[in-house]
């Protein structure tokens, strides 16, 4: 009920069309932004393996945004906007389920604009993903399991959001933002700095994208050096560590931002801002 | 001394002359559309600036953007002009989101709070509070988009080499205004606009990213993409800011600086004298339609 509250909220605000199109030309355009500064440095030699690399980091990214954030977003939408929160915390429901289950409609939308990114860097873009060649069973392990990591990190940012005033909505823009950058989305760890390389490493973002580009393209994701010396499962051990430390860690902190948030009155509380 | 009111006369029966001289003057005409101005760019040149982590939050989130940015040209190999575009792109971002948030968006948000209905009511000029909003924002902004390019310049090492301040300090006050004058006739159209205005400013992110080649040179789009994204002032704005303050600059321009400033001079004109007029028809409208107070269509 939680999803398809949230897809309706989501989705409700005008007629399908529109709402289509505002699903797909945002995610294009971010990623055409990147598709063009590296046509315009490589004179548009797509064959290189760092292009894959960077498409489809950036494509996959999509759902850190709309996972994460989408899940935190339900407390302000609810406790701000709709004014609602109060009323579904005296529900007979489980706050932090009802949380998930509205992510769910952002993880719609964004899978629908993930497959419509890879689809149009297949078809124009020479992206080099052949469906014969595709470890499925690897790609929808990955999938699934950094999906409900990142459902759960949204957890994390929505106990403390419920916390905050006036700086909420930054919170899940911030953390994805940070994540873009040390999770290597973009471009391999190996630019970054050594000293702050490691933080990139701990991030279980970083491991769960290697495997994407690794189940999609293959050899042509293995060819960058960050992970090249691990295998598809010791770097699929290494996601499902973090991602059981991650999830821990985020209802931990969950359950103590909402006994708080209980505690300070902040479940109704409305700054208008 | 005659009191115009009873309120100004004090129990004992005298006139309260501090009270008198302060509401008795009745500002019309000019003064009261300047004071309008200022009343309505107070909160954002000051009140924003009260909420220290918002100042934080709004370096941080460009900073971010410039960074990722950065790392794909070194990833790359660019040449190093590009960190310098990338950084005053990513400062240049400040202002156009400041566009998109807190002008286009910012008289529907008005109505959603129930202060556009006292805006019309007050006997002052729409128009006033528009531009107040405007030059409010435009200076709050600048401040984290000097502080964006101090950042990026500092942790990236960019190096400025300005061939002609006067040009630089003409084509930058040239947008602004035009970029503003956008905003305010935004500020009209959004109006008429019920939730989708939150979904129409969200849309017009990364799209004008990209036509507007925040992130890299105008030039490397096809002519009509960029001739057709030039209708966003910060995209000639920004062309001619990086011919004018990079060594190598010039090479990158999509038209000359001259050409650029003439077009951003017809731009501001025609943006500022279209929102008046916008502004009074939808103002109308909004007014016959009922839709000052109604909130979430």
């Amino acid at each position: 009920m939680a999803a398809w509250l949230g897809w309706l909220i989501e989705s409700n605000w005008t007629d399908p069309f529109l709402f289509a199109v505002y699903s797909i030309v945002k995610p294009l355009s971010g990623a055409a932004i990147l598709v063009v500064m590296y046509g315009i440095i490589t004179q548009g030699n797509f064959d290189s393996a760092l292009f894959p690399y960077i498409y489809l980091g950036n494509a996959f990214y999509i759902y850190v945004g709309a996972v994460m954030t989408g899940v935190s977003w339900a407390v302000v939408d609810d406790r701000e906007h709709y004014k609602t929160l109060k009323y579904m915390y005296i529900a007979p429901i489980y706050i932090p389920i009802y949380l998930l289950g509205r992510g769910v409609a952002r993880f719609i939308t964004g899978s629908i604009a993930v497959f419509i990114t890879i689809t149009a860097g297949v078809l124009f873009l020479k992206v080099p993903l052949k469906f014969a060649e595709v470890d499925w069973w690897l790609f929808i392990v990955t999938l699934t399991l950094g999906v409900v990591m990142l459902a759960l990190l949204g957890l994390l940012l929505a106990g403390i959001t419920l916390t905050v005033a006036r700086h909420e909505g930054f919170i899940g823009e911030a953390t994805a933002g940070a994540l873009y950058i040390f999770s290597g989305a973009v471009f391999p760890l190996d630019v970054l700095p050594a000293w702050i390389r490691p933080v990139g490493y701990f991030m279980p973002t970083t491991y769960w994208l290697e495997l994407l580009r690794r189940s999609l393209v293959g050899n042509v994701a293995q060819a960058f050096p960050t992970l090249a010396n691990f295998s598809n499962m010791q770097i699929l051990g290494i996601l499902l560590g973090l991602s059981i430390f991650f999830g821990a860690v985020s209802i931990w902190v969950f359950k103590i931002c909402d006994a708080r948030a209980r505690e300070l009155g902040l479940i109704d509380r409305t700054t208008n801002y | 001394m005659k009191p115009s009111n009873a309120k100004f006369i004090s129990q004992e029966g005298e006139i309260n002359l501090a009270v008198h001289s302060k509401y008795s003057r009745k500002d019309t005409g000019w003064r009261l559309f300047l004071k309008t101005i200022i009343a309505r760019a107070y909160p954002r040149l000051i009140g924003q600036q009260r909420e220290v982590s918002w100042m934080v939050f709004d370096v941080i989130m460009p900073m971010l953007a410039v960074i990722a940015y950065v790392f794909v040209y070194r990833a790359l190999n660019a040449p190093e002009e590009y960190i310098g575009f990338v950084v005053m792109g990513g400062a240049m971002t400040a202002f156009w989101m400041n566009i998109l948030w807190s002008m286009s968006s910012q008289l529907y948000w008005e109505k959603e709070q129930g202060n556009l209905a006292l805006y019309i009511m007050a006997p002052n000029s729409m128009m006033a509070i528009l531009l107040g909003m405007a030059l409010g924002g435009m200076l709050a902004t600048a401040m984290r988009a000097v502080a964006v390019t101090l950042m990026g310049s500092f942790i990236f090492g960019v190096t400025y080499e300005v061939t002609s301040y006067l040009q630089l300090f003409s084509v930058f006050m040239l947008a602004m205004i035009a970029l503003y004058g956008m905003g305010m006739l935004m500020a009209s159209a959004f109006l008429l606009f019920g939730r989708e205005a939150w979904h129409m400013a969200n849309l017009a992110q990364e799209p004008i990213f990209l036509a507007s080649g925040f992130y890299f040179p105008i030039k490397s789009l096809p002519f009509w993409v960029a001739a057709g994204a030039s209708i966003i002032p910060l995209t000639l704005g920004m062309d001619a800011m990086r011919q004018l303050i990079f060594s190598s600059g010039f090479q990158f321009g999509f038209m000359t600086v001259k050409l650029e400033i003439l077009i951003l001079a017809v731009m501001s004109v025609v943006f500022v004298v279209t929102a008046k007029i916008l502004l009074a028809y939808v103002e109308k409208i909004a007014v016959r339609e009922g839709r000052i107070t109604e909130s979430r269509r």
